[in-house]
C-alpha cells in the first residue's frame, strides 16, 4: 500500500486510542484512589461513572475562557498548546508490536522508527518544559510565576538521572533505537526467565522510574502543581481548555514515560515465559475478571451493580473470547498478544503512578532538588559506571 | 523536495535571528533563539546527523536555553525601549542599504575563497558511534579543553552565588 496512506492511517488509529485513553486514564486514576481511600469514587454519571471523562471535556469545553487582562497574551496562549504538541508528539517512535502483516501490508506497529529513537523522546521532554515555564511567567502572577520556576528546574534537575539511567541498557543493547532495544531483550534465559532488561539494571529501573515521576510531575513531586500549594502553580489563571491541556499533557507524559519504561527494562511486547504457555494468559486473565466481575453482579452491593457487573461480566467474557479466536486466526495473533503484553506492562505501571499518589506524601521543595542533585543523580552515575565497566570488559 | 526543506528551514533561522535583535522583550528574544537552535538541528538532520541533531535541541535548545530563560525571568527584566528615535526614512532606507553591503561583501569574500564541491544531503553516513569514536581520537584536545572551560563556569558560579559568611 501507498506508505503515504498507510501512515496515516497508523497516525489515526494511534491519534484515537491516545486521546481516548488520556480521558480514561484519568477515570482509572479517580477509581483507583477512590477505592484506596475506601470510598467509590465517580459513580453516577454513566454506570460506574464511565461517562465521567465525557462530563469533564463538555466542563472544560463550555466553561468561560478568561484569559485576563494583565498576562502576556502570546505566552499565555503558548504555553498550553506547546505543552500539549510535544506531549503528544512523543508517542510517535514507541513501538506497540513486532512486524505484522495483513493482507498485502506488512508493516511495524510502530508510526515511524528513527535510528535515535530514544534520543527523540529525551529531545522532546527536554524542549516541554518550555510550556511549563513560559505558562508560569506568561500569568503575571507571583504564585504562577514561583510554581512555573519550581517546576521547570525540577524537571531539568531530574533529566539528568533519567538521562543517565536510560544510558545503561542503550550501553547493553548497544543501539539507540527502540525496535533493537526490544529485539535485544528477546529469548529467554534457562528456558524460562525473560532476558529482560529490568535484572541486570534494577538499579537503573528504579532509578528512571523514580526520574519518570519527577519528570511528569506526579506525586511526591507534585509540589509545583499541588492545589494547596502555591495557589495552584503553574497553571492557576488557566482556566477552560487551555487548562484541559495542561491536564492532557501530564497524562500523556505519564503514558509515554512508562511506554519507555516498559521498552527499555520491561522487554516491549515480549511475554514474560515463552510462547505456547503466555498465549493463554490473556484468555485466563479477562475470563477471571469476567468471572469475578460475575460473582459481584450476583450479589450486588448496590442497586445498579445488578445490572452494570453483570454487563461488564460479558464483556470481558467477549474479550477473552477474541483472544481465543485469534489463537486460531494467524494474522490477528502478533497483534492482540503484543498489544496485551505491552498495554498490560504499561497499565501495570500507570497502577504503580496511581498507587503511589494515593499513598505518599509530598517532598518540599528544597527536599525535592537535594535528592536529584546529592542522591538520584550519584546513584545513576554509579551504575552508568558499573554497566559501562561490565560491557567493556565482556565485549571481544 | 530537501531543497525546499531546507530553504524553509534555513529561512526559518534567518528570520529568528533577526527576530532576536529585533525583540525589545528578552523573553521573545530567548525564544527566537530557540527557534534558531530548533532550525539548526533539522539542517543537521538534512545532513545525516542524526544523533548531532538530537544532541543539539537535547543540550542547547532544551538545557541552555532554559538557563537563559530562568534567568530572564528570575530578573523580571522588562521589555526595552528605544533610547533614541530616529525617523522611519532612516531605518527602512538603511535596513536596505545594509543589506546590500552584506550581499557586496559576501559576494566579494566568496570570489575570493577557492571553489568547493556543493553540501550533499544525507552525506553523513554516521551514527553515534562514529561521532563518539571522533570526539575521543582526532577531537579529543578541543573535548578536554570543553570540558575545563565549563569546570570554570561552574566553579565561578558557586563562587559568585555564595552567600557571604
Amino acid at each position: 500500500m501507498n506508505f503515504f496512506i498507510l501512515t496515516l492511517i497508523k497516525v489515526a488509529v494511534v491519534a484515537f486510542v491516545l486521546l481516548t485513553t488520556l480521558a480514561y486514564l484519568q477515570w482509572i486514576e479517580r477509581k483507583v484512589i477512590a477505592h484506596v481511600q475506601l470510598r467509590v469514587g465517580p459513580y453516577r454519571v454513566g454506570p460506574h461513572g464511565l461517562l465521567q471523562p465525557l462530563a469533564d471535556v463538555v466542563k472544560l469545553i463550555t466553561k468561560e475562557g478568561l484569559i485576563p487582562s494583565h498576562v502576556n497574551k502570546l505566552f499565555y496562549l503558548m504555553a498550553p498548546f506547546v505543552a500539549v504538541t510535544l506531549a503528544l508528539i512523543s508517542i510517535s517512535v514507541i513501538p506497540f508490536g513486532p512486524e505484522i502483516k495483513i493482507g498485502p501490508v506488512d508493516t511495524w506497529m510502530q508510526l515511524t522508527d528513527l535510528r535515535i529513537g530514544i534520543l527523540f523522546v529525551i529531545a522532546v521532554s527536554s524542549i516541554g518544559v518550555y510550556g511549563v515555564a513560559l505558562g508560569g511567567w506568561a500569568s503575571n502572577n507571583k504564585y504562577s510565576l514561583l510554581g512555573g520556576l519550581r517546576s521547570s528546574a525540577q524537571m531539568i534537575s531530574y533529566e539528568l538521572p533519567l538521562a543517565l539511567a536510560v544510558a545503561a541498557p542503550l550501553l547493553l543493547a548497544n543501539t539507540l533505537s527502540f525496535r533493537d532495544m526490544v529485539s535485544y531483550q528477546s529469548g529467554y534465559w534457562l528456558g524460562f526467565i525473560p532476558r529482560w532488561n529490568l535484572f541486570p539494571e534494577i538499579l537503573g529501573f528504579i532509578v528512571f522510574m523514580i526520574a519518570a515521576f519527577a519528570e511528569t510531575n506526579r506525586v511526591p513531586f507534585d509540589l509545583p502543581e499541588a492545589e494547596n500549594e502555591l495557589v495552584a502553580g503553574f497553571h492557576t489563571e488557566y482556566s477552560s481548555m487551555n487548562f484541559a491541556a495542561f491536564f492532557m499533557a501530564e497524562y500523556a507524559n505519564m503514558v509515554t514515560v512508562t511506554a519507555v519504561a516498559t521498552l527499555l527494562f520491561l522487554g516491549g511486547w515480549q511475554p514474560p515465559f515463552p510462547a505456547p504457555y503466555s498465549d493463554v494468559v490473556p484468555i485466563l486473565v479477562f475470563a477471571l475478571g469476567g468471572l469475578v466481575a460475575l460473582y459481584h453482579g450476583l450479589n450486588p452491593a448496590r442497586r445498579m451493580d445488578k445490572f452494570t457487573l453483570p454487563a461488564t461480566a460479558l464483556v470481558f467474557f467477549g474479550i477473552a473470547a477474541i483472544f481465543g479466536l485469534s489463537l486460531f486466526v494467524p494474522v490477528l495473533k502478533p497483534i492482540l498478544m503484543a498489544l496485551f503484553w505491552f498495554c498490560g506492562k504499561i497499565l501495570v505501571l500507570l497502577f504503580v503512578f496511581i498507587w503511589v499518589r494515593a499513598t505518599l506524601p509530598r517532598f518540599r521543595y528544597d527536599q525535592l532538588m537535594r535528592f536529584a542533585w546529592i542522591f538520584l543523580f550519584p546513584l545513576a552515575m554509579i551504575n552508568l559506571l558499573a554497566t559501562s565497566l561490565i560491557v567493556a570488559l565482556t565485549t571481544k | 523536495m530537501t531543497a525546499i526543506f531546507f530553504l524553509i528551514f534555513a529561512g526559518l533561522a534567518v528570520f529568528c535571528a533577526i527576530n532576536l535583535v529585533v525583540q525589545t522583550h528578552p523573553i521573545a528574544s530567548a525564544l527566537s533563539l530557540i527557534g534558531v537552535m530548533g532550525s539548526l538541528a533539522v539542517l543537521y538532520l538534512q545532513l545525516g546527523g542524526e544523533f548531532i541533531a538530537a544532541a543539539q535541541v537535547i543540550v542547547y535548545a532544551g538545557a541552555i536555553m532554559v538557563l537563559f530563560v530562568f534567568v530572564i525571568m528570575l530578573l523580571n527584566a522588562g521589555a526595552e525601549s528605544a533610547t533614541f528615535q530616529v525617523s522611519r526614512f532612516v531605518k527602512y532606507f538603511g535596513a536596505i542599504l545594509l543589506a546590500a553591503f552584506l550581499g557586496l561583501v559576501s559576494f566579494i569574500i566568496q570570489g575570493a575563497l577557492p571553489r568547493t564541491e556543493g553540501v550533499i544531503f544525507g552525506a553523513f553516513q554516521g551514527t553515534a558511534l562514529d561521532v563518539g569514536r571522533k570526539l575521543f581520537t582526532t577531537y579529543l584536545l578541543p573535548f578536554e579543553a570543553t570540558s575545563v572551560l565549563i569546570l570554570i563556569a561552574i566553579v565561578g558560579a558557586i563562587v559568585l552565588a555564595r552567600k557571604e559568611v
